[in-house]
């Protein structure tokens, strides 16, 4: 019964926002199932008169990891930099729990972490920076630093500069400034693959910890199968160009996987089935 | 005798090769003594005219109008090229004229300014910083059109605003390329001071002094002002070097 009430109480909720899309868009705004956090509806998406996004339609679950697994240039990056407003859509309507983005806090990790540092200020103050952005009073900005740093247990000096520091621990460092501010959603694009195998376990899995220390909800760029499968809650397989959703595939094996994870029967499973999607998609 | 002096020494190859050349040249015979002094009296000659100061007036009247043109160069040239380099088609629609004027040798216009300024100290400053400027300016604005694009998008996902991202990015982005346009100024500002005391008329400098003596055929003098102009010169460029690394302490890296 309360649960009934609960789902008019969503849908009405989401009438509201179906009223203006429709204005805007003239397509009615159709809102995702309970326990949808990002929805993309009709997005289009053109580069140099081709599209990559038609009418594309997504809902991407909340407090959950999904991670973005297809072919190489089918649009996995610019997926989420439309939804993280870096690219402007040419058509379609993004909304985060009924708002805009504007309205959203989110985090973003770049793949090549040396381009995203600001190599003219020191790791702390990196981290501090979006903190300082939204004129965060300094007493609170030390106390987030010292939570950040208690979830990362980091142990490396955080007032050298990003170039004195190891890839892992200037990945690390993008990470925590990207969580500073409490957000929403953090985005990642191929956060590990410029790093070396050893560092890419150990990150993945403290990414993990922080995901069941805060259930942020997680968009995870990912080119290597078994990784997006071993840390997901949902699996998003695109297609070539033009990208459709291929499938959405569940991965609802208890968390912290470890080790033991990789030989889980439902692991091997799942992710032999993304495979042959993946494979079915790519020689179409 | 460790490995680290033997090190140390290596620098120092290039000079003593040079002068051992240079000494057999003149010992040989193979050059006009009169056009070419050996090293040791011209070294010799150097001494005097540094112990008894004469040097030391020519060369901080050159030195004195190589900062002053320097400065008024950067003090325009960074901010215009900041401004230009921040909007794009700004830039493009005044590209030519930069591109033109800076490849026109400033030295040509010499006589140009020599019409609009007369035969003063005034001058030699002014077409100095006329031609730092620019070279200053193009290298400010294309270090702030090639800032690296992720990390504006860095600071735009995280809520800066398009002037914050202008302040904190885009300045400090352009920073390494606009240290390299003011070395190349300040290279720039020496070489036309220098050329500018030669044919505009005037009391002390370097390059009046190396005119002065090549008249006379004062040989030893001609070169020890060669040589300390080029003392002046690597002076600007360590300078340089220096502040740049601990401003710019990124850059490269
Ligand atoms: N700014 C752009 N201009 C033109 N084409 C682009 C641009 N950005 C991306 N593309 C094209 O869009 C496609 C998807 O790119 P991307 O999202 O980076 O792929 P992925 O991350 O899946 O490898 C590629 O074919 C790429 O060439
Ligand atoms: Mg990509």
């Amino acid at each position: 019964m309360q649960a009934i009430t609960q789902q008019i109480e969503e849908l009405s909720k989401y009438s509201g926002t179906a009223i203006t899309s429709s204005a805007e868009s003239s397509l009615p705004f159709i809102p995702g199932p309970i326990g949808t956090h990002i929805t993309l509806r009709h997005i289009t998406k053109y580069f140099a008169g081709q599209p990559l996004y038609q009418d594309f339609n997504l809902d991407i679950a909340k407090g959950k990891i999904t991670s973005v697994f297809g072919p190489n240039g089918c649009g996995k990056s610019t997926m989420i930099n439309l939804i993280a407003g870096l690219i402007p859509i040419d058509a379609g309507e993004i909304l985060f729990d009924g708002k805009s983005l504007r309205d959203t806090k989110i985090g973003y990790v770049f793949q090549n972490y040396r381009d995203a540092l600001f190599p003219w200020m020191k790791a702390i103050d990196n981290i501090r920076y979006p903190l300082k952005l939204t004129g965060t009073p300094k007493a609170k900005i030390d106390q987030r630093i010292d939570e950040l740093m208690a979830l990362f247990e980091i142990k490396f000096d955080l007032s050298r500069y990003p170039y004195e520091l190891s890839g892992g621990q200037q990945q690390t460092v993008s990470i925590m400034r990207a969580l500073a501010p409490a957000p929403e959603v953090l985005f990642l694009d191929e956060p590990f693959s410029a790093l070396d195998y050893e560092m890419t376990l150990l990150i993945r899995d403290k990414l993990q910890d922080i995901f069941m220390a805060t259930q942020v909800t997680i968009v995870l760029v990912s080119h290597d199968l078994e990784e997006a499968v071993y840390l997901s809650d949902r699996v998003l397989l695109l297609t070539k160009r033009p990208t459709r959703v291929a499938e959405l595939v569940s991965f609802d094996v208890a968390r912290p996987r470890t080790l033991a994870t990789l030989s889980d029967p439902e692991f091997i499973k799942t992710k032999a089935r993304s495979l042959q999607i993946f494979q079915q998609e790519v020689h179409r | 005798m460790g490995r680290l002096s033997g090190k140390s020494l290596v620098p120092a190859i290039g000079p003593i090769v040079l002068f051992a050349v240079w000494y057999f040249v003149v010992a040989a015979g193979i050059v006009n003594p009169v056009l070419l002094p050996g090293p040791g009296d011209t070294l010799a000659h150097l001494y005097t005219i540094v112990a008894s100061g004469s040097l030391l007036v020519d060369l901080l009247a050159t030195a004195r109008r190589t900062v002053e043109a320097f400065l008024i160069a950067a003090a325009i040239g960074v901010p215009l090229g900041v401004a230009l380099g921040s909007s794009r088609p700004v830039y493009r629609s005044v590209e030519f004229l930069i591109d033109f004027f800076r490849s026109t040798p400033s030295s040509a216009l010499i006589p140009l300014f020599l019409m609009i300024f007369g035969i003063t100290d005034m001058n030699k400053v002014a077409i100095a910083a006329f031609a730092a400027v620019l070279v200053i300016l193009f290298n400010s604005a294309y270090g702030v059109m090639n800032a690296r694009k992720q990390r504006i998008m860095a600071a735009k996902v995280m809520g800066a605003s398009r002037f914050q991202i202008f302040r904190h990015v885009m300045l400090l982005e352009s920073l390494p390329q606009t240290f390299v346009g003011l070395r190349s100024g300040v290279s720039m500002a020496l070489v036309i001071v220098v050329v500018a005391e030669m044919f505009i008329g005037s009391e002390q400098g370097i390059g009046h002094r190396i005119i002065d003596a090549q008249q006379v055929l004062n040989v030893k003098d001609m070169y020890s002002s060669i040589l300390a102009a080029g003392v002046l010169g690597y002076a600007f460029n360590v300078l340089f070097m220096l502040v740049e690394g601990r401003l710019v302490h990124w850059s490269g890296k």
